[in-house]
């Protein structure tokens, strides 16, 4: 069976009539016992599963999955990635994560397509200038690249845009990260899964946890729809569902849960090849590989678990949208879609012990855990196997909002949730 | 664009409302010494329930402060109560 993907194998394969490719991962039935269990087969919990294996040596891991692999946000995002955050605590978290998704096509021989197209973060009046340059010398200050530009530079960058004088919020200027840029999503879930599975990991898909075992207070395995799970360890890497295995444990998270949609428009020529985000008309766009516009705005801003969105927030993400670019008010949708997000009081993610021995928490990621995918697998998978945090993810430890050290992005780069 | 009821005005466009909080906290009685773990636990946890919530909203237009029971998978009303209190 041919498993490693190459121009040789690829060519190899097409005399042969395609038919020796082995499946991507292995679909096993679950074991009675690992020395891990992962609830949540998305980036988060296949990207730990797939660490927990190469950094750690620890390969009798299994990640267990309500649905389908990747099926949840992972599936459901704009697919962009980026590190122009403020604080410190979060450019090293943000900007190691980058830095893994540079080297992941070739490390995991599956092409996520990641591509460093740069991003716009624009600026509409003379304060929102001032505030620009505040955020481009913190961002070079913690070593995340980042230019100011003015209005004349970002016209070189999107000539696609507004930049009239009339508009309601014209474009005075913009943060810009070369580095950032977008990724095949699937992919991403699709190939931390596929090298996961190479080095021994378990997926199983269609498990639902219904219950947490428990020994003298501490946690020590799974019920699931498919029978108890033991496990040395389990990490929750559920997204939008975290409050919900919290209450199953028996504890409580600082995480509401809102309903984030996105758009993708039918395909058409070239007509930005970067990402376009304005705060102030609460939009931002990319152009897809296959030509379709892909939108993303702010959060419905009322609790949900429902999967779907409402009609004032695509209302206003859409005439954002045109505002900023007014060439684009006839394109019209090909799809539309809503995601759970789990939304924190600072905007910052929660990775750590979940007060409960033997569980931790990797959640809390809101609107922008796609980007943080690697960067969230690489420090969770060291917490598992090691039970202390990596340096990196200490600050993001839950004891935050009990110390009131809070990494408050939502205030500080106005972040839409 | 879903239709959402105020106590006071009756049906109304959901741009109308926001959403201000779960119900069911007590302020911690700050007479007494309130630890770190408590206030946090005020100020920060949720319930964040799937399914049927109480919850706190307000219909911005009249400041009608009340209380709307939802499910939060289907986004359907199941009825609100009012927080006005009549004078005596």
């Amino acid at each position: 069976m041919t498993t490693k993907y190459s121009a040789i194998s690829l060519l190899r394969e097409g005399l042969r009539g395609q038919s020796g490719w082995s499946k991507a991962w292995r679909s096993p039935k679950p074991g009675a016992a690992y020395d891990v269990v992962i609830i949540g087969a998305g980036g988060h919990g296949l990207a730990t599963a797939y660490y927990l294996a190469r950094n750690h040596g620890i390969t009798n891991v299994a990640v267990i999955e309500k649905g389908w692999l990747g099926g949840g946000n992972t599936g459901r995002n704009t697919t962009v990635i980026r590190s122009n955050y403020y604080y410190p605590e979060s450019s090293a978290l943000y900007g190691l994560s980058v830095k893994l998704y540079e080297g992941l096509s070739k490390e995991l021989n599956y092409n996520v397509m990641f591509s460093q197209r740069g991003m716009l973060v624009l600026a509409h009046s003379e304060p929102e200038m001032e505030m620009a340059a505040r955020n481009v010398n913190a961002m070079q200050l913690n070593g995340a690249d980042a230019i100011l530009m003015d209005a004349a530079d970002v016209r070189k960058k999107a000539p696609l845009l507004n930049y009239s004088k009339d508009a309601r919020f014209p474009i005075h200027g913009a943060v810009w990260q070369g580095s950032a840029g977008t990724g095949r999503h699937d992919a991403v879930a699709w190939g931390y899964a596929r090298a996961a599975s190479a080095l021994g990991v378990d997926i199983i898909q269609n498990c639902e946890v219904t219950e947490f075992i428990r020994e003298a207070g501490r946690i020590t395995g799974v019920e699931t729809t498919l029978g108890p799970i033991r496990a040395g360890a389990v990490g929750a890497a559920v997204a939008g569902h975290s409050s919900v295995l919290a209450r199953l444990a028996g504890f409580k998270l600082p995480i509401t849960s809102y309903s984030l949609q996105a758009f993708v428009t039918e395909a058409m020529k070239p007509v930005i090849d970067t990402v376009a985000f304005s705060p102030a008309y609460g939009t931002y766009f990319s152009q897809s590989d296959k030509g379709g516009l892909v939108i993303g705005g702010g959060l419905d801003r009322v609790p949900s678990y429902g999967q779907k969105g409402n009609l004032p927030v695509q209302e206003a993400v859409l005439a954002g949208l045109v505002e900023m670019a007014p060439v684009l008010a006839k394109v019209k949708l090909l799809r539309h879609w809503a995601g759970i997000v789990d939304v924190t009081p600072d905007s910052s993610p929660v990775i750590g012990p979940s007060g409960i021995e033997g569980l931790y928490v990797n959640c809390g990621w809101g609107t922008g855990g796609f980007k943080a995918i690697p960067a969230g697998g690489y420090l969770f998978a060291h917490l598992l196997a090691n039970g202390t945090h990596h340096e990196i993810s200490r600050p993001f430890d839950i004891d935050r909002f009990v110390t009131g050290r809070l990494i408050d992005e939502g205030a500080a780069s106005g972040i839409a949730h | 664009m879903q239709v959402l009821p105020c106590p006071f005005c009756g049906p109304r466009s959901e741009g109308e409302f926001h959403f201000a909080a779960e119900t069911g906290k007590t302020r911690p009685d700050t007479t007494r010494d309130v630890s770190a773990e408590k206030w946090a636990a005020y100020l920060f946890d949720q319930t964040n329930e799937k399914g049927v919530t109480r919850e706190i909203w307000i219909h911005l237009p009249c400041a009608e402060v009340f209380v709307m029971s939802r499910d939060s998978v289907t986004m359907d009303v199941l009825g609100t109560e009012t927080l006005r209190k009549l004078p005596t």
